[in-house]
């Protein structure tokens, strides 16, 4: 299978986990990856963080922004980050969706609509029920789930609900995820 | 060819089809009632679209469409949800302190100011504005014109009604972004939230503007139009990037959302960046590195 585009969402514990999933991706991924942590409003030194921690190119989204395969982009604090269509992002500052701004549901859900078959959707930690619906819009649109395993998860409850909406999800801890993205893929893959 | 029929519920689940509906309801809207969202965003567009379908007791953007095409209320309703961004006072403490620091010495050069607040919502960056500007000592010799697309909310914004369970959030943020008093100087409690000071808005004109398809109508020192653009398209965003090149006076001040930038706009050569990391920019004041498409 090709994707197009990997997005990711995490929250409490987030941090140390996407900095485990970027280690596990393979380093010729032919997709963007594209990620909601829940963060505060506040200047934002995660990017710099996680690409001296993965050696991936981490930078924080700016509006319209084209994405490119093998760069991870981070919703900036006080914005949603939306797919406007392939290739191509957004930002908005529309209210907080279920108090989450930026909102995991809503980068999911217009990942699904842009990309459809073509996105990988991860939810990994959290302590909140952010991500389930977006999950189950990439997959009703023909994506792909997986899900951080909640046994191992650093804080389940997130995990746990996208599993809840009953959808088909690869359920895997946390170090198997991105030779798992890496497989789903695949070198066929469509750079997006 | 065969081709299968589908069954009520398919048709919202099929993404081209509601890519096209999107595109005719757009039409739709424009031809009805001249309001011109095609070159929105289109996945921000797409998420209030659907919310207001949902509102409706709606099945389908195409039941959207039938709607919107026979009943007005519901083109005001639609147009409340495509219009409202949701902002706050002092958002970016810290664009207010670059304010104070970095362009309330040049507008100090100036005898007579005229700032246009573009997309002004509910008022919040414009009541922002006139307070930051009156600590200044410059609010009586400025003129601020606030404009926004939709008229219902710039009834609102001349109320200067803000909910009260706002008010600690944005006392924080105005002592963050440099505020010298106490911020509940400005307001008083009413009965349906805290009313501010009218003396703020008394040089402020909130008036209808469209930016999608109106002229400029003054020439102005500064610009202020923080996380508009983010709704439109890069077609859209450039024209208005040529409107407000041109509703700018020689160094006039343009001010932008944190993630938004004159950088790959036609008008990026014609600005020069006092703040970067704050977006706030300078005209230039030579002639425009390209001419008006």
């Amino acid at each position: 299978m090709a994707c197009g585009i990997v997005v990711v969402g995490s929250s409490w514990g987030g941090v140390t986990a996407l900095g485990r999933l970027l280690k596990g991706l393979p380093v010729d991924l032919a997709a963007p990856v594209v990620v909601v942590q829940h963060r505060r409003d506040a200047p934002s030194v995660l990017a710099r963080l996680l690409e001296q921690q993965t050696g991936w190119r981490v930078c924080d989204a700016a509006d319209k922004d084209a994405l490119v395969a093998g760069t991870v982009y981070l919703a900036p604090a006080g914005y949603h980050l939306l797919i406007e269509r392939p290739g191509h992002l957004s930002l908005s500052t529309e209210g907080p969706v279920r108090f989450a701004r930026p909102s995991i549901d809503v980068l999911f859900e217009s990942a699904a609509a842009a990309y459809r078959r073509g996105v990988i959707g991860v939810v990994l930690t959290g302590t909140n029920d952010d991500g389930a619906a977006g999950l189950a819009a990439v997959v009703a649109r023909g994506g792909r789930a997986v899900v951080e395993d909640p046994a191992s998860a650093e804080r389940p409850a997130m995990p746990l609900a996208a599993l809840a909406t009953g959808i088909a999800a690869t359920v895997l801890p946390l170090d198997d995820i991105g030779a798992h993205i890496g497989t789903l893929c695949g070198p066929a893959a469509i750079p997006a | 060819m065969t081709v299968a029929p589908l069954g009520p519920g398919d048709a919202h689940a099929d993404p081209d089809l509601e890519e096209i509906e999107i595109d005719v309801l757009l039409e739709a809207v424009y031809r009805r009632y001249g309001f011109d969202f095609r070159n929105y965003a289109r996945a921000s567009l797409r998420r209030r679209l659907s919310r207001r379908r949902d509102l409706e007791g709606i099945a389908t953007m195409s039941g959207l469409i039938e709607r919107l095409l026979h009943d007005p209320d519901c083109m005001e309703r639609l147009l409340l949800d495509l219009s409202i961004n949701v902002t706050a006072m002092f958002r970016d403490p810290d664009f207010y302190r670059a304010l104070r620091r970095t362009v309330v010495p040049v507008l100090r050069t100036y005898p007579f100011l005229r700032i246009w607040n573009a997309g002004c919502s509910t008022g919040e960056e414009t009541y922002s504005l006139a307070i930051m500007l009156a600590e200044e000592g410059l609010l009586e010799r400025t003129r601020i014109y606030a404009t926004d697309i939709n008229r219902s909310v710039l009834a609102r914004a001349r109320d200067g009604v803000f909910p009260l369970e706002k008010m600690r959030e944005y006392t924080e943020n105005y002592q963050a972004g440099g505020g010298t008093r106490a911020f509940s100087e400005y307001y008083v409690a009413a009965y349906d939230g805290v009313r501010f000071d009218p003396a703020l808005a008394a040089n402020v004109v909130f008036a209808q503007h469209n930016l999608v398809a109106d002229r400029s109508f003054n020439e102005f020192h500064m610009l202020v139009c923080r996380n508009v653009l983010i709704y439109f398209d890069k077609t859209l965003q450039d024209r208005v990037h040529d409107l407000f090149y041109d509703s700018l006076a020689r160094f006039g001040i343009l001010a932008l959302g944190q993630k938004e930038s004159v950088v790959f706009t036609p008008h990026e050569h014609d600005y020069q960046s006092l703040d970067e990391p704050q977006r706030i920019y300078r005209k230039a004041g030579s002639a425009p590195s390209r001419r008006r498409r």
